[in-house]
């Protein structure tokens, strides 16, 4: 435990009375004393502001921004090379197999790429993107802390510190100057909602962070309402949801796989298990990531296996992830099924504690996007 | 009132013995989402896990702390699992057992002592 790191709001999640837990070699606030479940409903009503100075921030550059985009093209299999300017894509890294080594959130940034990677993976990333794109700086941001201000009432948070908030949309990104200190920051998250992710040095996160809190809308908000937001929305936890076994096709993100990198396109192919994805993309796969909403009350969480019928042996499929939903206000899980029985309004079987239990297969997100687009 | 290291209570009420979870350990929980509960008629054994219950965190089991027969639970928690957090002495109370043997309550500890055990 001593040995856990420390993000720069470290003091100020212990003053707030944040239950703190080990995550990703990080002590991290899991939840502050108003709970998962109000945390989570004040975000999607108001705002929450989310400590995420765990996860990986990465600088790469070469001699323009399109050198740099067409090297990363090699392990990303997203349209990278024509990202705009100030623009923000997701993409992730595929390994020969096919499968998702890391998923990742990536911006032009005018003569640099600016990435942010998931912390679990993140040193494996930097060696991997060190290995892999010579001649080219990769460099492993460890000075600033990232934050995450998101819900409906972002917006208005943001822009009292930097009117020009207000004009970005969705997946833009910009440098705004709040309290004085330049910082880094998308109109984008891991909840649904509208809201932004911010850059800001480490010795001005905890100032920030306080101005932020001190609106009467923004609430501290942990890792536990973090983990629920993201699922309602439908979005993938790396480990979770994909992972180094599942291809982009099975995990449902083939919609991040623009036509340019696919069979036919200008830049088809190129990157590490293209065969086996750009195949998948024109055939078809024989599983599918899905969303699932159990019946009754009964959370489903990670590891349920499911069934098409009350009494039929064979498993297929299985829960990826799963929890309440405060916003639902019921379980809602995420899984991989078999390919014929994904499609919404499917009836399946979810076994818990020896008794099975109807699942339907349900389109994602369970709660409508609120983004600024 | 006599309490398990497990963070049940038991209140003896006439013949029979109401069981809950504390506030300490609703608090360690977080928001409880579900609580699934015994049959009524249920013949249970002590340490029998009885009561399921999910937080927004994690599944929990509670067992019977008490060798005896459900004779009453409380449903509007199956509704309401969030009562168990409002009212975890009162209204939040799980389920009504009868002890085939009431001397197994007297292993259990008196508040003083559960409080010197959580403190």
């Amino acid at each position: 435990m001593s040995d856990l790191l420390h993000t720069p709001l470290h003091q100020l999640h212990v003053a707030l009375g944040a239950k703190m837990v080990p995550f990703a070699g990080y002590s991290m606030p899991v939840q502050y004393p108003m709970g998962v479940m109000q945390e989570h409903l004040h975000t999607r009503k108001k705002a929450g502001l989310f400590d995420v100075s765990h996860m990986g921030q990465v600088i790469i550059k070469g001699a323009d921004y399109l050198a740099a985009a067409t090297a990363l093209e090699a392990l990303i299999p997203v349209d990278i090379a024509r990202l705009g300017r100030d623009r923000q894509r997701y993409g992730f890294f595929t390994n020969e197999a096919g499968g998702i080594l890391d998923d990742l959130m990536l911006a032009n940034r005018g003569d640099h790429i600016f990435m942010v990677v998931n912390a679990g993976c993140k040193a494996a990333d930097i060696t991997y993107l060190k290995a892999n794109l010579d001649g080219f700086v990769v460099i492993e941001i460890t000075d600033r802390a990232l934050l995450a201000l998101q819900g409906p009432a972002a917006e208005a948070v943001l822009s009292a510190l930097d009117s020009k908030a207000a004009n970005m949309r969705f997946m833009d990104v910009t440098s705004l100057s709040l309290l004085g200190t330049e910082c880094w920051v998308s109109r984008s998250g891991y909840t649904g909602e509208d809201g932004y992710e911010i850059s800001v040095p480490a010795c001005q996160a905890e100032a920030l962070a306080k101005e932020l809190l001190a609106h009467e809308d923004v609430e501290p908000v942990g890792l536990g309402a973090r983990d629920s937001l993201r699922l309602e929305a439908g979005l993938c936890l790396y480990g979770q949801d994909m992972d180094d076994g599942l291809n982009p096709v099975e995990a449902s993100l083939s919609w991040a796989i623009q036509k340019v990198r696919r069979s036919n396109g200008a830049r088809a192919a190129g990157f590490p298990g293209a065969d086996i994805i750009l195949t998948a993309l024109e055939t078809g796969t024989d599983r599918h990531r899905v969303g699932l909403k159990p019946e009754g009350r009964a959370p489903m969480r990670q590891g349920v296996p499911l069934f098409q019928s009350e009494s039929d042996a064979n498993q297929i499929g299985f829960i990826t992830s799963g929890g309440f939903g405060p916003s639902v206000g019921g379980p809602v899980a995420m899984g991989i099924v078999a390919d014929g029985l994904h499609q919404p309004g499917t009836v399946l079987y979810g076994e818990l504690r020896g008794k099975r239990l109807p699942v339907t297969v349900t389109s994602l997100p369970f709660i409508p996007a609120n983004f600024k687009r | 009132m006599k309490f398990t290291e497990e963070h049940e209570w038991l209140r003896a009420e006439d013949d029979v013995v109401v069981v809950g979870i504390t506030e300490h350990a609703t608090t360690q929980l977080g928001d409880i989402v579900f609580v699934e509960l015994p049959e009524v008629g249920t013949t249970v054994v002590k340490d029998e896990e009885i009561v399921v219950i999910e937080s927004v965190k994690a599944a929990s089991d509670i067992m019977a702390p008490i060798d005896g027969e459900i004779v009453e639970v409380n449903t509007t928690l199956a509704d309401n699992p969030a009562l168990a957090n409002e009212d975890a002495l009162g209204a939040g109370w799980f389920f009504k057992i009868k002890p085939s043997d009431s001397s197994q309550m007297d292993g259990y500890m008196d508040e003083a002592a559960y409080n010197a055990l959580i403190a």
